[in-house]
């Protein structure tokens, strides 16, 4: 079996575990309450290192290239409401702008 | 509004719910179908996970992770952390999925951030909505990534289009909502800054397992 596959069934039984934790094993118990803050952080924790691995990333070292100024773009146009689709596109044709100038 | 007054909600309402939203999660799907194609995934095993996965962010990162020449324990334990967030979820509506054992795990399944949010919006979680707004979510979001990995097998180099930014840019539109928190805010800067210090000195994936640590400010009082 290859890594991808491995990694498609690997994840998808733990997501169903974890999507099914309330209501096939805990029924009405709650999360211990000093847990939940953590839990509650654990997604803008884990997308801020994916937006900053997708943006500084590279082959083992930390880049700063055509993809900033779209990112930066993209923030911008996201903070002033924009919807997640016009921010994707947005940082395409900035990167890909720069790309082709430089 | 109290729930005496409003007739009790039904899967078509869910639907109905669901509908402003679908242009996110069609091209989101057909992005992740792109994006797996371009990290080495065929396209039945990009269709495969979003069929038994069904959660975009979590999928994103794992092929993310890959793509970067990750390890696969880095990449399965980013979109494990990425999906934690389902177990706190799942307890909110653990009272309202009806059915057994079974029928209860098969229906917990169609728990999306979107389909939580909309089936909590009247103050009380109810299960028709969650019900109806996942069923919608999860036949597009399968079919778009269907549709991404035929588009993504057309496309020459991906990131010469500035897609790699575009991915960036639809994680931060992701994290944006949280971060009108302090706390949220503080961690993600530290998740952030704990990144970048480790991409260079160690292996591809495993600077966003450390920064998953970041989430440990919730500790603090």
């Amino acid at each position: 079996m290859s890594d991808v596959w491995i990694v498609v069934a690997v994840v998808g039984v733990f997501t169903w575990f974890l999507k099914a934790a309330g209501p096939v094993f805990l029924g009405r118990r709650a999360l211990a309450p000093r847990l939940q803050p953590v839990v509650a952080l654990l997604a803008p924790v884990m997308l801020a290192a994916l937006v900053t691995t997708q943006t500084f990333g590279g082959d083992g070292e930390v880049t700063v290239d055509a993809r900033l100024p779209g990112v930066a773009a993209a923030a911008l146009a996201i903070w002033r409401g924009a919807p997640v689709v016009a921010a994707m596109v947005i940082a395409a044709v900035v990167t890909g702008a720069v790309r082709l100038l430089g | 509004m109290t729930a005496e007054q409003s007739p009790p909600a039904r899967l078509r309402d869910g639907v109905r719910a669901a509908l402003p939203l679908v242009l996110g999660p069609v091209f989101f799907g057909i992005s992740f179908g792109v994006f797996a194609e371009a990290a080495g995934f065929s396209a039945a095993a990009a269709v495969t996970m979003s069929a038994t996965t069904f959660a975009g962010s979590a999928q994103f990162a794992a092929a993310s992770v890959l793509h970067a020449g990750g390890t696969l324990a880095a990449a399965i334990a980013a979109a494990v952390f990425l999906n934690a967030r389902y177990a706190a979820m799942s307890v909110t509506v653990a009272s309202i999925v009806p059915g057994g054992r079974l029928r209860r795990l098969l229906g917990s399944q169609l728990l999306v951030d979107e389909s939580w949010a909309l089936s909590g919006r009247s103050g009380r979680f109810q299960w028709p909505i969650l019900a109806g707004a996942g069923l919608l979510l999860y036949v597009l979001w399968v079919s778009s990534t269907a549709l991404g990995t035929v588009v993504g097998g057309l496309l020459e180099d991906p990131n010469a289009l500035g897609l790699d930014a575009a991915f960036a840019a639809l994680f931060l539109a992701l994290a944006f909502p949280y971060l009108r928190e302090r706390r949220a805010l503080q961690a993600a800067a530290l998740a952030a800054a704990i990144t970048l210090v480790l991409t260079p000195v160690s292996p591809a994936g495993v600077p966003i397992v450390a920064a998953s640590s970041a989430c440990l400010l919730g500790l603090r009082r």
